[in-house]
């Protein structure tokens, strides 16, 4: 029973882990599939986080900061497109100096802005965060040992972002293999000579898809500062629009192996936190450093071909010309 | 699309840079405005601060000493045709080798101490770049991905190391001890001293030095060996190269060595040079910069001393700029530094292809209408 709750818990941490990077791993997800590499993933996240605690914060409403946070991500995702769709420039750069920018222009505005030290003001009012919503009967069923303690602390309880994370996997999956868009997604990525023969707009589909990728992030970031925590604070994405990138890959860029990768890369982030200082049997006490390292060495693992193979989108990175 | 004409020389290497750096200064004005402070008065602050004293310009060139050397690692690997994101953790893992003969050798004479210091951060930084070059030479690997993670494994290794290894005895906070004083570098106002010159006490130290040493290693390198030679052909046009008979996949392993040796640099200048310890996170996105300084520099060795400079004034001014004007902090120097990445590496076309052919058009004998 004990060790069953200490489950519970764990993949309940899991879950909240999760959400951001399931949201950003997605987010990449469409743009890397139409050709365009998405290294802006942490930047677009942590813009998001921003405006979204900023505006949260000054009218009172969440909904009115995910609008913001959603429109910062998709405005810098129209950056790195117009950098680099429209004039075909180097989308690795593009990714680095947008994340750059924002890990600077975040704390800059929130210090003139709120004078916190680059921090926005916490979020303690009522309707200024994305709160867990309690199913029926949660409560009681937490008394029933096994199903209910799972219903009461896994399906119960999340926030409305992680049931939304949650829906758009199956959306995604649907979106990428059953709708025209999805193939021509897909052929954008692979051929974009084909799909301009075809008589579509290559630029067009790319523009397309590196807005979804924004509107992604802006969920992501949105989640990180109003749902995950309290506020705005210095460099909160820490790293995980990178880990969402990976998992992207170690997904193999496919949505479902993404849900996958997120869900490992996750729980052992939670088992890393369960496991400061514990020590186990046999291998008495494990580094946490070294399970917190595990998501990036798998996936270089991974890209090694050492653990299965990840095969990238064919025109992945490359800049469409119509002459070539 | 006809073929682009090529910029004369001067523009290539400076016009265009600086039009890239103009613009993104222009944009920074623009939020230092935003945010309610005159951009004018804010940039002036920042020149005063970077470059009005003895002291400012010691800083500045003290920061730049660490783009040096993380801005020539990034390019050696650009000719390579190599995009080394990793320089951050080559630097952070470099200079745990520089540190280590510091800490248990440095009490042997400075000049024994210095070559081993210098080796053992190269040693290091290499041995960390080399997994990801080999992946990417042998199993095809993205290394820019790769490089990224050896990142966040490099933070995590360093973190283990310090909190449970290398920490002094009996501290809380996650550093070594210090080390003796055989193993410091000398300070550039102590080397003025003995030449009888007086200057303000800065962190700037003989780092600097070797930095300049190893950007002239670099252009000799580059522009003046076979090596180099075959390095650029491998980075321009790889069937080529394998036509010459030269093998991509050593051109690979052996520019991402050198590129992590010098990001390895870095430990001789934050480390032996000012922090005399090892502690956490000791490179703070120098290895970013780098990208920028090689991207504004235009990877040629001269162009990254002057972009290192310029970045080390941006740094030491940022800071002045946060003292006087508190609505600003030192993250508005991060801004620029994302902004110059942007426009110059990111957006290149989009002020080339104009001065390209305003250019062509001056030539031409037509004028501008």
């Amino acid at each position: 029973m004990e060790t069953y709750t200490l489950i519970v818990l764990l993949l309940a941490a899991t879950i909240r882990v999760a959400t951001p990077l399931l949201l950003a791993a997605m987010a990449g997800l469409f743009s890397e599939r139409s050709g365009v590499i998405d290294l802006g993933l942490e930047g677009k996240m942590l813009g998001a986080a921003f405006a979204a605690a900023a505006v949260s914060a000054t009218t009172g409403s969440v909904w009115l900061g995910l609008g913001a946070g959603i429109l910062t991500a998709v405005a810098l995702a129209l950056v790195i497109g117009y950098a680099c769709i429209t004039h075909r420039g180097n989308q690795v750069v593009a990714g680095m100096a947008v994340t750059i920018m924002v890990v600077g222009l975040g704390p800059t505005l929130g210090l003139a802005w709120f004078n916190l030290g680059g921090q926005t003001p916490q979020l303690d009012g009522a309707g200024q965060r994305f709160t867990g919503i309690l199913w029926p009967w949660a409560e009681t069923a937490r008394e029933v040992p096994l199903p209910g303690l799972l219903y009461a602390e896994l399906l119960s309880g999340q926030n409305l972002l992680v049931y939304f994370a949650a829906a758009l996997v199956p959306f995604s999956a649907w979106i990428f293999y059953r709708t025209r868009f999805g193939l021509r997604l897909r052929a954008v990525g692979e051929n974009p000579h084909a799909v301009d023969t075809a008589g579509i707009s290559v630029n067009g589909l790319r523009y397309q898809a590196v807005i979804i990728s924004g509107v992604l992030c802006g969920f992501a970031g949105t989640y990180l500062s109003t749902a995950a925590s309290s506020g705005f604070v210095r460099d909160m994405t820490a790293g995980k629009g990178y880990l969402a990138l990976a998992a992207l890959i170690f997904g193999k860029w496919k949505p479902w192996p993404t849900l996958g990768a997120c869900l490992l890369f996750a729980f052992t982030d939670a088992l890393a936190t369960r496991l400061q200082g514990v020590a186990l049997p046999v291998v008495g006490v494990v580094p946490v450093q070294f399970i917190l390292a595990l998501p990036y060495v798998l996936t270089v693992l991974l890209l090694a071909g050492f653990v299965g193979q990840a095969v990238a989108p064919k025109a992945i990175g490359v800049p469409y010309s119509k002459e070539k | 699309m006809s073929a682009p004409a090529k910029l004369p020389r001067w523009a290539e290497f400076g016009l265009l840079p600086l039009i890239n750096l103009a613009v993104a200064l222009v944009v920074a004005g623009v939020i230092i405005k935003i945010l309610g402070e005159s951009p004018l008065a804010a940039f002036k602050l920042m020149a005063t601060g970077a470059l009005g004293t003895q002291e400012g310009i010691g800083y500045t060139l003290y920061y730049a000493t660490n783009f040096i050397f993380t801005g020539l690692a990034v390019a050696v690997a650009y000719h390579a045709g190599l995009f080394n994101i990793g320089a951050e953790g080559q630097a952070y893992i470099g200079g745990l080798g520089t540190g280590l003969v510091c800490l248990y050798l440095g009490t042997w004479p400075f000049w024994v101490v210095l070559p081993l210091a210098v080796l053992a951060g190269a040693i290091f930084g290499a041995a960390w770049a080399f997994i990801p070059a080999w992946l990417q030479a042998r199993r095809g690997s993205h290394i820019v991905i790769t490089t990224i993670m050896f990142n966040f494994i490099a933070a995590a290794l360093m973190t283990y190391l310090l909190v449970n290894v290398l920490i002094k005895p009996g501290q809380q906070s996650p550093e070594t001890r210090e080390f003796s004083t055989n193993a410091v570098m000398p300070a550039a106002h102590e080397l003025f001293d003995k030449m009888g010159i007086t200057v303000v006490a800065t962190p700037l130290n003989l780092a600097f030095g070797l930095a300049l040493v190893a950007a002239v290693g670099v252009w000799i390198f580059i522009w003046r060996t076979r090596w180099g030679f075959a390095l650029r052909v491998a980075g321009a046009n790889s069937a080529a190269a394998v036509y010459a008979g030269i093998s991509p996949p050593r051109i690979i392993v052996g520019a991402m060595l050198i590129s992590g040796a010098l990001a390895g640099g870095l430990g001789l200048n934050e480390l032996m040079g000012s922090q005399h310890r090892i502690l956490m996170d000791f490179p703070s996105g120098a290895g970013f910069v780098g990208i920028a300084v090689a991207l504004m520099g235009r990877n040629q060795p001269v162009g990254i001393v002057v972009a290192a400079v310029l970045f080390g004034a941006l740094y030491q001014g940022g800071s002045q700029l946060s003292f006087d004007m508190p609505k600003i902090n030192r993250d508005m120097v991060v801004v620029i530094q994302g902004l110059v990445i942007l426009l110059c590496g990111a957006m290149e076309n989009v002020f080339r292809a104009p001065l390209t052919a305003l250019f062509a058009r001056v030539r031409s004998g037509k004028g501008i209408e």
